[in-house]
């Protein structure tokens, strides 16, 4: 047989019917994750139809986008300020409740992000499909699973028949090799991705991202460097498994068990693509040219080296986006002030990003007048992190420690930036208004979002550390 | 769903690149759990002030967009969130049809399941295009091709699937359904 990629292996293990010239292949998906904003109208279309969910033993369902990250409003003690997300919430409840779906709601210790709790659960697991109404649904491609954002419409097709209507997305190999420099993380990396294949670069696409340093990262780190795929317009982002991934997965609850297990994992590891099979395109990256990276516009593509100046001239995007930015051409990033600063989300919200935010900020504090909130990915790392004493950490430092969800990543559940305010921000997009109406977001690592809150600036977290 | 098979109108004209789907649709009109009513917000933060009144030179606000069912826009349209909501508003809007040069994949498969037409051109064809707002197009899905005012007619890939429901006004959702069989069949074949 033919050397094939690890997307192709994948693809073909789930192609319930292949794809012919009039018709798309109808793929099959292992895991269906869901929350409360994409998946009222699915299940109004399922109660239309009167059909049931076809597989619940392989639906999830969590809330998290529009949940409060404030503890009295999350537990009901006062009312959920907004009003529509309180009737999304409930209305995901009945939802979850009439068709038999499980459901992390408020108050199950498994509650959080949903791409964080997929991997946390061991419900995201190499060579399975997985799909949510989501974009960034293409963090679980860290695992080596075909993980794909759908709309509400596929999200109904998942619900009735567990399948997906789907053309072959065509394939694009991110080589990139080498040790990343002392103060640059997996977020500098993927920006700096971002940044060379352009917002659009990855359009029709699956990336797979292979070599040393990807070999190199941690699990946390895979995770956020597949997450934004997204953001360079791909479909999903793959990484093969490895021992990594085993030692991760190991024992986590929905995975594998016993005999199971080994059976498992010698599956998983025919996981990989072959010598000698072709990607659609490939690029090359030296891990020794990068630094840490700081966006400056309102795509994720406009980024800077975080001790580089903004371009001095650009297209009309460019000058568009710096007049939003009430950004000026030529200006150092350095020194930028900033009024918030946001640590979390489902890019950089994991227990390693917390702890590594934590080591950078104990025995410091945070600028006055800066407003630093943190937002853990889920109820489990918040848990995780409390027993380490890290929230103690945020808090004498003069940070807002809060319950878990997307919070300030999009704005949904009250949590905002003001308008005209600056916000480092260790989550995904940049666009205008994404953390509120006129707000402004720079776009970095969670050491560079330390640096700025302590600074009250934009500073370079390497003369932090 | 309705089919289409022909779709004559003015255009609306939006040049910027990357209009992405919190411009689209921003975020706090997303607590809904319907598919209606999602015209009144689209570009909100665009169409409005703070006040909530509409902003004159905004070029959805302007007398000659009214009506207007064909949307030009910039390079990448549709970047980011998966939210279908997007779609939603330009249809509830009256939108029937999207041009660019690119639009991006989730927003793209969203459209085709809305009735909504994405459609690629030539970037000579879209540099007129968006040199002219206003000028009236014959968008025709049995031949694939839109036809400018001056009677030159630009073909445009689409899916021969796509195409197939839209002409028929068969939902995907129905066509699944009926595959249960061999839905059926692969579960039992690999034991999921
Ligand atoms: S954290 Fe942000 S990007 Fe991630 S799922 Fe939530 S809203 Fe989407």
């Amino acid at each position: 047989m033919s050397p094939t990629t690890l997307f192709e292996k994948i693809w073909r293990t789930h192609e319930v019917v292949a794809e012919t010239a009039d018709t798309p292949a109808i793929l099959y998906i292992d895991l269906h994750l869901t929350h409360e904003v994409t998946s009222p109208q699915a299940y109004s279309m399922l109660r239309e139809r009167g059909l049931p969910v076809r597989r619940t033993d392989r639906t999830l369902a969590t809330m998290d986008h529009s949940t409060p990250t404030d503890a009295d409003q999350l537990f009901g003690r006062i009312p959920i300020k907004l009003e529509s997300a309180a009737e999304q919430v409930s209305q995901l409840e009945r939802n979850c409740a009439e068709f038999g779906v499980e459901l992390f709601a408020v108050g199950s210790p498994h509650r959080g992000i949903v791409h964080v709790i997929g991997p946390e659960l061991g419900a995201t697991q190499p060579g399975k499909t997985i799909v949510c109404g989501d974009s960034h649904t293409s963090t679980h491609g860290a695992f080596g699973a075909l993980a794909f954002g759908i709309g509400t419409t596929e999200v109904g097709h998942v619900l009735a028949t567990q399948c997906l209507l789907q053309r072959k997305p065509k394939t694009l190999a991110v080589n990139v090799e080498g040790a990343l420099p002392t103060g640059v993380t997996a977020k500098d990396l993927v920006l700096s991705i971002i940044r060379l294949l352009g917002v659009s670069g990855g359009t029709g696409a699956v990336i797979e991202y292979r070599g040393s340093t990807i070999r190199g990262l941690s699990m946390d780190e895979r995770m956020t460097v597949c997450n934004m795929s997204i953001e360079a317009g791909a479909r999903a982002g793959l990484i093969a498994p490895d021992e990594t991934t085993f030692a991760y997965l190991k024992g986590r609850l929905r995975a594998p068990q016993d005999d199971a297990w080994d059976t498992a994992v010698a599956t998983w590891r025919t996981l990989r693509t072959d010598t000698g099979a072709r990607f659609d395109r490939e690029i090359h990256i030296d891990a020794a040219t990068l630094s840490p990276m700081i966006t400056y516009g309102t795509h994720p593509g406009m980024s800077v080296c975080i001790d580089e100046s903004i371009p001095l001239h650009g297209d009309v995007v460019y000058q568009k986006a710096l007049g939003y930015m009430g950004l000026t051409p030529g200006q150092s990033m350095l020194g930028q002030p900033v009024q918030v600063v946001f640590l979390g989300s489902c890019t950089n919200g994991r227990l390693s990003d917390l702890e590594a935010a934590a080591r950078l900020l104990k025995g410091r504090q945070v600028a006055p007048g800066v407003h630093f909130l943190v937002v853990p990915g889920s109820d489990a790392i918040k848990r995780a992190a409390e027993a380490q004493g890290l929230d103690q950490v945020f808090k004498d430092a003069g940070a807002d420690w809060r319950e878990s969800g997307c919070s300030m990543c999009l704005g949904m559940n009250g949590d905002l930036v003001p308008k005209g305010a600056y916000c480092v921000s260790t989550s995904n997009r940049n666009f205008e208004g994404r953390q509120g109406v006129g707000s402004r977001t720079l776009l970095a690592s969670p050491a560079t979002a330390v640096a700025a809150a302590i600074a009250g600036h934009v500073a370079d977290a390497r003369l932090l550390a | 769903m309705e089919p289409i098979h022909t779709l004559r109108s003015r255009t609306v004209v939006i040049p910027s690149t990357n209009i992405d789907t919190d411009q689209l649709m921003p975020a706090r009109f997303l607590t809904t759990t319907t598919r209606e009513g999602l015209g009144q917000h689209l570009f909100a933060d665009w169409r409005y002030d703070s006040e909530g009144q509409p902003i004159a030179d905004f070029v959805l606000n302007r007398p000659e967009a009214q009506g207007c069912r064909i949307l030009v826009a910039g390079r990448n349209i549709g970047c980011g969130s998966s939210r279908e909501h997007a779609p939603w508003g330009l249809y509830d809007y009256g939108f029937r049809a999207v041009i660019s040069t690119e639009i991006a994949d989730i927003f793209r498969s969203n459209s085709l399941k809305n009735g909504l037409l994405p459609i690629i051109v030539d970037a000579d064809t879209h540099a007129w295009l968006l040199a002219h707002p206003g000028v009236e197009l014959v968008i025709n899905l049995e031949t694939c091709t839109v036809t400018l005012p001056d009677g030159r007619a630009v073909a445009f890939p689409i899916d021969n699937f796509s195409r197939y429901c839209l002409l028929n006004g068969v939902d995907e959702t129905g066509y699944l359904l009926s595959q249960v069989a061999s839905i059926a069949a692969y579960e039992a074949r690999v034991g999921a």
